[in-house]
This record gives C-alpha cells, sequence and structure tokens, in this order.
C-alpha cells in the first residue's frame, strides 16, 4: 500500500501549483491509467489523511481513469484493452505491441477560487 | 467570492522519481554497468536466486547487489557469502524502493569497476511497478509453488517487467505446477516476454538465463559506445 506517499505527493504537486498562482484549490483532477499500480479506493481514501494540515484541506480528489490502450502490430491502430488481463487486440486478437495509455499519474488540472 | 475556475497544470506525481531515475540511468550507461532490478512476492526465493546468481556470475563478471527491505540485514548478510559487493536499503515500513534510496545507497561506489547490479526490491507486488529505478532490466520472479495464475493476479507489475523467471522448479512436480498454464497467463499480460524456468537450488536451467543476461550487457555496451 503507497497510495498514502502517492496522495502526499498529489498535494504536494497542487500546493506547489496553487502558491505560484495565489489561489485556493478547491478541487484536483488527476487522470490514474489502469496501469499506473495505484489503487482509485485507497488513493481516495489517503488523499483525505495527506490534506490534513495543508492548505489542501477540504478539498476534492477528482479521479479519471484511463484504460490501457495499445498499438496493434496485426491492424496498425491504438485499440483500447477490455482488461489488463488480456493483452491482445479487443478487434482481431492479435498480441499487443507497445503500450501507449494506461501508466499515467498525473494531476491534470485544478479548481480554484481567487 | 468568485467563481471557481479550473486551470490546467499537467503534472506527473512521480516527477520527482523519474527524474533521480533518468539520472542514475545515465550514470550506469556511462558507467558500462548493466542493472538489473528484482521484484517478486514475499518467499518466492529471491535471495536463493540471487545469491545463486552472484556466484555463477562472478568467475566472468564483476557483480553487486543492492538488496531492499523493511528490516533487517538478513539477505544482505546471506548474499555477502558470494563474496560479491552488497549492501543493504532498510526501508523502514516502506513496500518498494524508490529512485532515491538507490542514489543515496550508491553514493560511495565506482561503477565503473561493475559488469552487473543487481537490486533486490522489497518483496511485492504490488507497489514496486510505480516506480522507475533507472534499471536496465526488470526482473519479475515467481516460484512454482504460487500458483500459475499469478501474473493475471498481478498484471500490473508483470507487464512492467522485461523478463520473467519461474523457480523452485524442483518442487514444480510436489506441488503439480502447470508450466503450460503459467506460461499462458505471462503471455496474456505480457505479450512475448522472455520466460525461464530453473531452480536456484539445483541449479537446473541456469544457464540459459546467464547467457540472456551476459548477451544483454554485450548489446548494452554496443549500444552505448554506437
Amino acid at each position: 500500500m503507497h497510495e498514502l506517499s502517492i496522495a502526499m505527493g498529489i498535494v504536494e504537486a497542487a500546493v506547489e501549483e496553487a502558491q505560484q498562482r495565489n489561489v485556493q484549490v478547491t478541487a484536483v483532477h488527476l487522470r490514474l491509467g489502469a496501469l499506473s499500480g495505484v489503487v482509485k479506493d485507497a488513493l481516495l481514501f489517503s488523499y483525505e489523511v495527506a490534506c490534513q494540515d495543508t492548505p489542501l484541506h477540504g478539498s476534492r480528489l477528482l479521479i479519471e481513469e484511463v484504460p490501457v490502450a495499445v498499438f496493434c502490430p496485426q491492424c496498425k491502430e491504438k485499440r483500447v484493452l477490455e482488461s489488463v488481463q488480456l493483452f491482445t487486440c479487443p478487434d482481431c486478437g492479435a498480441p499487443a505491441g507497445e503500450v501507449l495509455q494506461g501508466k499515467e499519474l498525473e494531476v491534470f488540472a485544478l479548481e480554484v477560487e481567487e | 467570492m468568485s467563481e471557481p475556475r479550473l486551470i490546467e497544470v499537467r503534472r506527473n506525481v512521480l516527477k520527482q522519481n523519474d527524474v533521480i531515475a533518468r539520472a542514475l540511468r545515465e550514470q550506469f550507461r556511462a558507467a558500462g554497468v548493466f542493472v538489473v532490478s528484482l521484484v517478486s512476492s514475499p518467499g518466492s526465493g529471491k535471495t536463493a536466486f540471487l545469491e545463486r546468481t552472484l556466484t555463477s556470475l562472478q568467475p566472468r563478471f564483476r557483480v553487486a547487489a543492492l538488496v531492499g527491505d523493511l528490516a533487517t540485514d538478513n539477505d544482505a548478510a546471506r548474499l555477502a557469502r558470494s563474496k560479491a559487493a552488497v549492501r543493504q536499503i532498510t526501508t523502514g515500513t516502506l513496500c518498494h524502493l524508490e529512485a532515491a534510496m538507490v542514489q543515496t545507497a550508491l553514493q560511495d561506489w565506482d561503477l565503473h569497476q561493475l559488469d552487473f547490479l543487481f537490486i533486490e526490491n522489497v518483496g511485492n507486488l504490488v507497489c514496486p511497478s510505480s516506480y522507475d529505478l533507472g534499471e536496465n532490466l526488470r526482473l519479475v520472479l515467481m516460484s512454482v509453488t504460487e500458483g500459475e495464475d499469478k501474473p493475471q493476479k498481478y498484471p500490473t507489475i508483470f507487464n512492467s517487467a522485461d523478463v520473467a523467471v519461474i523457480t523452485k522448479d524442483d518442487l514444480a512436480v510436489a506441488v503439480e505446477f502447470n508450466w503450460e498454464a503459467a506460461q499462458k497467463s505471462i503471455e496474456s499480460v505480457r505479450p512475448g516476454m522472455p520466460v525461464f524456468r530453473l531452480s536456484a537450488k539445483s541449479g537446473a536451467g541456469m544457464q540459459a538465463y546467464l547467457d540472456f543476461l551476459s548477451q544483454r550487457l554485450t548489446e548494452e555496451r554496443a549500444m552505448a559506445h554506437s
């Protein structure tokens, strides 16, 4: 369980961005890839803990889950996988090529008040 | 109070780790050392496997290891029997290694004196997957006693790995290990990944894996000099 240290990293990043702009953060938008190795529920729980005694106290964490997309060497196209347990093209069944998305762990945007 | 507004920031949460990992990778490349990180569940036989690896490579190569554990330096003491340079990283309560810990542990080491450096992560198939350590190769180890479907239970770490090793093959018959099912499980989460089957205890199957490592070292050095 490393979600608490990830949550602290999120808070740290958001606090820094907010201070540079002199704004108050009310919500953090996060993009979370299915291959990031981070569990959404554990992260939401940890976020509240990580916000304590910081300027982000009381803010919300909004998570956008990003599915895995791979390059299919057969179709020569980007394909979104249905499951992280099966790295084959959902269209043609060929073994998946390079992972194009799904590893994201990114603070994407902040909802702020002046 | 004004209306809330949305500002785009696009910040990678693990950026700090990734920056250090990139610096480490560059440092490894410049020194000509090939770095292998090992991930596995607790009790899969990681230390025995590493001990055998260090001992077997030593006649031909200069090898060293960093070993991560929550507590105790038992593993480092065990690995020191191989006569390789070994250093323990004690993580306290942290469930994985981060690039900064590797950087600190290597501070006074002359990497130019090494051919291979092994980094044994904390026994955990979940958390280490998120952290790049600057390694050339991530090796995921599983043992025949763990069940054939382990890769599908932990797809993230298996997908992030470059090579898989199935160890404790000497127990395969006793636990009725189904080799084809295990291979299929690995293939479904990481198509095309090389898989080695061996016993660190008897040494059976070790040679193919050792040859693979030395070939990768040669390739990496050729690339660094091209």
